[in-house]
């Protein structure tokens, strides 16, 4: 009798070189994007607060989205905003049993990626001003 | 983990209600990003009076802050998953999941009064 075949789970050694399908990919970045907003949202809530509460805060605002790293971290949040907008519309797509079969879910991700990567592109180009 | 021979402490069939409403807060939160889109864009050219004065009507506040509280919820199934997946040691996960539902609560309130002082 052959012996079984050992079914285990995959180390985390092993990520570097686990040849992940694109689906997997969009998955892994819906939750690493959420994650990031998760984080972001007192930062988020400060700007608004900024937006809203006086001609002066406004212009603070102004002031302080022209810092490099704040420059950095809003176009983060913009990738993260369209991947996880785009991403999510093709699990509720996914969950109606549209597209489930390997090779469409596959052409959706790939769809999800040439929607949300320029869109992010744009979003980061108008926050460093280039536009 | 359990408790005697069948009772789980884990796994009080509220996974489809939860499943359930991480999608209608998703519908909820991009219909309202398609408001906000299209208030902005009529608004336009956006200055410091343009912009507040799309949150100063109150159907808009309650929009927003109904928009706050589909975002905390969602944002609270997604984390609590997260935790889930990842952390297996139960006093663990329940601080994580405590500190997570602070951190939402804290912005929710947060997000209500910056709301109601436009």
């Amino acid at each position: 009798m052959a012996a079984r075949r050992i079914i285990r789970n995959i180390s985390i050694l092993d990520l570097v070189h686990y040849r992940l399908p694109v689906p997997g990919v969009l998955s892994i970045l819906h939750r690493i994007s959420g994650v990031l907003m998760f984080i972001l949202l007192p930062l988020c809530l400060w700007l608004f607060e900024l937006s809203l509460r006086s001609e002066l805060s406004y212009r603070q605002l102004r002031a302080v989205a022209d810092g490099w790293f704040v420059k950095i971290v809003l176009a983060a949040l913009a990738w993260a905003l369209a991947h996880h907008l785009l991403a999510g519309i093709r699990y509720l797509l996914l969950d109606l049993d549209l597209g489930v079969e390997r090779a469409a879910a596959r052409r959706s991700a790939w769809i999800v990626f040439a929607l949300s990567v320029p869109l992010a592109a744009w979003f980061a180009l108008v926050i460093f001003g280039v536009l | 983990m359990s408790i005697g021979a069948r009772r789980l402490v884990v796994g009080a069939h509220y996974g489809l209600g939860d499943w359930l409403v991480q999608r209608a807060t998703a519908v909820v939160l991009a219909v309202y990003l398609i408001v906000l889109a299209v208030c902005v864009v009529s608004a336009r050219p956006i200055d410091y009076d343009a912009w507040a004065g799309i949150f100063v009507p109150m159907v808009m506040k309650i929009a927003t802050l109904i928009a706050f509280v589909a975002l905390a919820y969602h944002a609270w199934i997604g984390m609590r998953d997260i935790w889930m997946d990842y952390v297996r040691p139960a006093g663990m996960r329940m601080a994580l999941q405590l500190a997570t539902i602070l951190w939402l609560a804290g912005c929710l309130v947060w997000a209500a009064q910056i709301l109601w002082k436009v």
